[in-house]
């Protein structure tokens, strides 16, 4: 059996797949459940400082091909963050990802700052979730300019690693990882969901998310997200989690063999639930038994392209 | 694909065939349309441009499903508004059911509008030669539901408990059960209604040494699994996906059945 370790912004995940933000990251039960259904890391879902209420149901749609959200990103604020995240870290797993969410780039500030007294293994800092638009305009991670500033922001005011989740719905992704990387980025998550995109109801004629639109995630996604996190890899030197459309272990090697060094996974828990954890990491042990690789971080960026 | 699975994932619009109104703020639609649900299980039930939530099933005799609900929040009351040969959205089943062995002996509980899918359960199980008692309880007999169905049900004892004395014994239906387990002779016991009954009936089964499955309910996002809105401390269990019908083992482990539950952003309210 390969090492399948991964050493990221200092941290040891005992393999790549991270629990991706927004599933099964309610409560510390939550997370712990899939870190013991075999997850290598697990991020929270965002975390506000006051309390932010999401979208009415219908909130999540799951195809064969592709499944799509509008939850609207819903917390109870760092109360409720402070006490799940400590009852987490008493077990401790598997690294913690804290991911973190605020409206604008100077509501960062608070947030992070009091998220980092609870100390996660990371922080990533959420500025691309497509379905809020209604509330907040572009995401931030649309704009060059701003991913710059909050990163500066953040950076100056928590010492954990900081990772910027990533829109995939922008014109030039590589232009944005190279702005976040030079603001002081310790790494990118690739990507967020895409659209916003819409399912409809053919018999009402109406859309059947309560938000109208959502982001889109699943096997669907699978190769833009591949093209655009190599692009990235090639752009930038700071390590990348690549997510969207990760479903199997075989996925997953080809999500590092494109540059990612972790690899996010959710929505694969709505087609083989938690315990597709455990058999991802069969199939990757697997193929890399049967290529002769002993360490799995030797495959990262190895697309003969 | 067939039609239960393409409305895992996905609402189906579906009309509701007749409707039955049970007491002032209960009715029970009949959907034109199986699922396949088993006794136990939930769907969504989407009502267009208002909201969509999980629902218990009070039937599925592979052509239509019953769902009886109470109008208690404003999606609900809503439904409640809706007339025969309009339409909703369904999708599912979802999450367990209740399983018995050949002529068990089953004591199923109900508080207020639990009797629906505990109807089901006896419905199911008489057809694998089960004695069934029926307990019954509501705060009057006004909000006793489905008594006549019930007592149309062979195999099946029906016992009533009503808070203030108008039906059957006055107090609370756990007395009825209590007596049963005395009696002995209990192969399981299946519950649905208020959680601090089901709690004293989680008690109550551990003390004699009977097995226990309760009926579980929590705020859910997806009713799928996915979003860990409805995950029990601190097993992390998911009522949508390992409930909602739940063993009592671990449910009397669990700190929060009986205590608390969380709201719509995820904070802890008390019972």
């Amino acid at each position: 059996m390969a090492n399948l370790k991964v050493k990221f912004c200092g941290v040891e995940f005992p393999n790549p797949l991270v629990l991706a933000s927004g599933v099964m990251g309610v409560t510390a039960a939550g997370l712990l459940k899939t870190a013991r259904a075999g997850a290598g890391g697990v991020t929270t879902k965002s975390i506000w400082l006051n309390e932010h209420v999401g979208h009415k149901n219908p909130t999540m749609i799951g195809t064969e091909h592709y499944f799509i959200n509008a939850v609207g990103v819903p917390d109870a604020g760092i109360e409720k963050a402070q006490e799940e995240m400590a009852k987490y870290l008493e077990k401790h797993h598997v690294p913690l990802i804290a991911n973190v969410m605020a409206k604008a780039v100077e509501d960062f500030e608070a947030v992070v700052k009091e998220v980092t007294k609870l100390n996660p293994d990371l922080i990533e800092i959420n500025l691309s979730c497509p379905n809020v638009e209604d509330e907040f305009g572009k995401p931030l991670a649309c704009s060059v300019i701003k991913v710059a500033e909050v990163v500066k922001l953040v950076k100056s005011c928590t010492d954990k690693p900081v990772i910027v989740k990533m829109s995939p719905n922008v014109e030039d992704h590589v232009g944005i990882a190279l702005a976040a990387e030079k603001a002081g980025a310790d790494a990118l998550c690739c990507f967020n969901t895409f659209g916003p995109g819409l399912v409809m109801d053919l018999e009402t004629r109406m859309p059947i998310l309560a938000n109208k639109v959502g982001g889109v995630s699943g096997p669907g996604i699978k190769p833009l997200v591949l093209k655009m996190v190599n692009d990235i890899y090639k752009a930038v030197k700071i390590p990348i989690i690549g997510t969207g459309g990760v479903i199997t272990g075989n996925d997953a090697l080809e999500m590092m063999m494109c540059g990612a060094s972790l690899v996010g996974v959710g929505t694969m828990v709505y087609y083989n639930d938690v315990a597709g954890f455990a058999e991802m990491t069969t199939q990757i042990n697997g193929w890399l038994d049967e290529h002769g690789i002993t360490n799995i971080e030797d495959i990262i960026g190895t697309l003969q392209r | 694909m067939n039609q239960a699975l393409q409305t895992y994932g996905q609402p189906k619009m579906v009309t509701i065939k007749k409707i039955v109104q049970e007491n002032e703020f209960v009715k029970t639609f009949f959907l034109d349309v199986s699922l396949g649900v088993k006794a136990g299980q939930f769907v969504n039930i989407w009502l267009p441009g208002v909201d969509e939530k999980p629902l218990s099933v009070a039937y599925d005799d592979g052509s239509q499903t019953l769902i009886t609900f109470y109008a208690f929040g404003h999606m609900t009351k809503k439904l409640f508004e809706l007339s025969e040969g309009d339409k909703v959205g369904i999708r599912g089943p979802y999450g367990t059911y209740y399983t018995w062995n050949k002529g068990d002996t089953l004591v199923l509980v109900a508080g207020g509008y639990g009797a629906a899918p505990m109807y089901f359960v006896a419905n199911e199980a008489i057809k694998d030669d089960c004695k069934i008692h029926f307990v019954v309880g509501a705060r009057n007999k006004d909000l006793l539901l489905y008594l006549d169905k019930i007592e149309k049900l062979p195999n099946v004892e029906l016992h009533v408990a009503t808070d203030d004395g108008s039906m059957g014994l006055k107090g609370y239906n756990t007395e009825i059960l209590k007596d049963l387990l005395a009696a002995g002779e209990v192969s399981r016991v299946f519950a649905c209604g208020p959680e601090m009954m089901e709690k004293r009936i989680v008690d109550l089964c551990s003390e004699a040494g009977v097995k226990s499955w309760i009926s579980v309910e929590r705020y859910m996002k997806c009713g799928f699994g996915v979003c860990g809105h409805c995950c029990l401390d601190d097993s992390g269990d998911r009522v949508c996906k390992e409930g909602p019908v739940m063993s009592g083992e671990l449910l009397a482990a669990s700190p929060e059945f009986g205590k608390y539950h969380r709201d719509k952003v995820g904070k802890k309210v008390k019972l």
